[in-house]
């Protein structure tokens, strides 16, 4: 490991690894070549994280991000083309540490997350953690995100084909 | 529909949380086998390792068939398949926004740099 350490003239890519810890609970793990403050900020400012939240893979546009990240304050994003909006309430936040929130889109009982940033030598290993009401709700968040990455995957194509041409450097 | 598949989705979990259910898998993974060679290989009595394998056939990630005197057990990949499959696409998901994370990352620290040097002056 410590071979690793500073020896890459260029920054690998680092694995992201998703791994269902039981039968409520998933977690993602990845860690990022900078400090936890940059990090945590890069979660917390809405300008942001509007730049990494919506990736181009998946065919959709962030319309707004709306964070007022302190405990007992709330998020909203809100997607086009279809206005899908997720939404939830901060639990809480630890400045470069630690984030918790709810994900009340789906009404009540809608699963927590938690957001961890640990720094080791410059480095920050990220660990988000979703629990799940019950091992059911997990399992048709699964299939049916299984779902909607089908859809998006399918308009991605179109639009792949639609923007080919006309791409443009801003 | 939905139903169905959640019990499919409980099943197959139920199945694989079992560090011997998940060896039989892996021995299957090279070559069919009897459930007599199963329980030789898992030091397991014959009832024991019926009993795995009934969990996972249950599960769909087996089949058996009985020929003459023989049970023979085959994986039954399909339903693990459609499980691994969700959660390669959610890493996938995942590990797209956090390749975009990298370069916002990227672009704070410089800046930091820059500003740092500026603030400290």
């Amino acid at each position: 490991m410590d071979a690793r350490r500073e020896s890459e003239p260029t920054p690998m890519k680092n694995r992201t690894t998703v791994e269902r810890k039981s039968e409520r609970e998933l977690v993602v793990t990845r860690t990022f070549n900078g400090p936890a403050r940059i990090v945590f900020e890069a979660w917390t400012r809405p300008e942001l994280f509007k730049q990494w939240w919506v990736p181009k893979s998946m065919g959709m546009v962030l319309r707004s991000c709306e964070m007022d990240v302190r405990v007992g304050g709330t998020y909203r994003l809100e997607f086009e083309p279809d206005a899908m909006a997720f939404f939830g309430t901060y639990l809480e936040v630890t400045p470069h540490s630690r984030l918790v929130w709810t994900n009340d889109e789906g009404g009540e009982g809608g699963p927590v997350t938690t957001v961890t940033f640990e720094e080791k030598r410059g480095k920050t290993l990220l660990v988000m953690h979703e629990l799940y009401s019950s091992k059911e709700a997990l399992d048709a968040a699964g299939t049916g995100a299984a779902d909607a990455m089908v859809e998006t995957f399918a308009q991605l194509d179109e639009l792949l084909l639609t923007l080919g041409a006309s791409v443009g450097r801003s | 529909m939905v139903q169905y598949a959640r019990t499919r989705f409980d099943a197959s979990f139920a199945a694989l949380s079992d560090a011997t259910r998940r060896g039989v898998l892996e021995q299957l993974g090279r070559a069919d086998a009897s459930i007599t060679d199963l329980a030789d290989k898992f030091d397991m009595t014959l009832t024991g390792m019926k009993k795995h394998v009934g969990i996972l056939e249950q599960a769909g990630l087996v089949t058996t068939a009985k020929v003459g005197r023989v049970r023979t057990c085959r994986l039954g990949l399909r339903r693990l398949d459609e499980e691994a499959a969700w959660i390669e696409r959610y890493r996938q998901l995942w590990d797209a926004r956090f390749d975009e994370l990298d370069k916002v990352v990227e672009e704070l620290k410089r800046k930091e740099k820059v500003d740092g040097r500026k603030k400290r002056e």
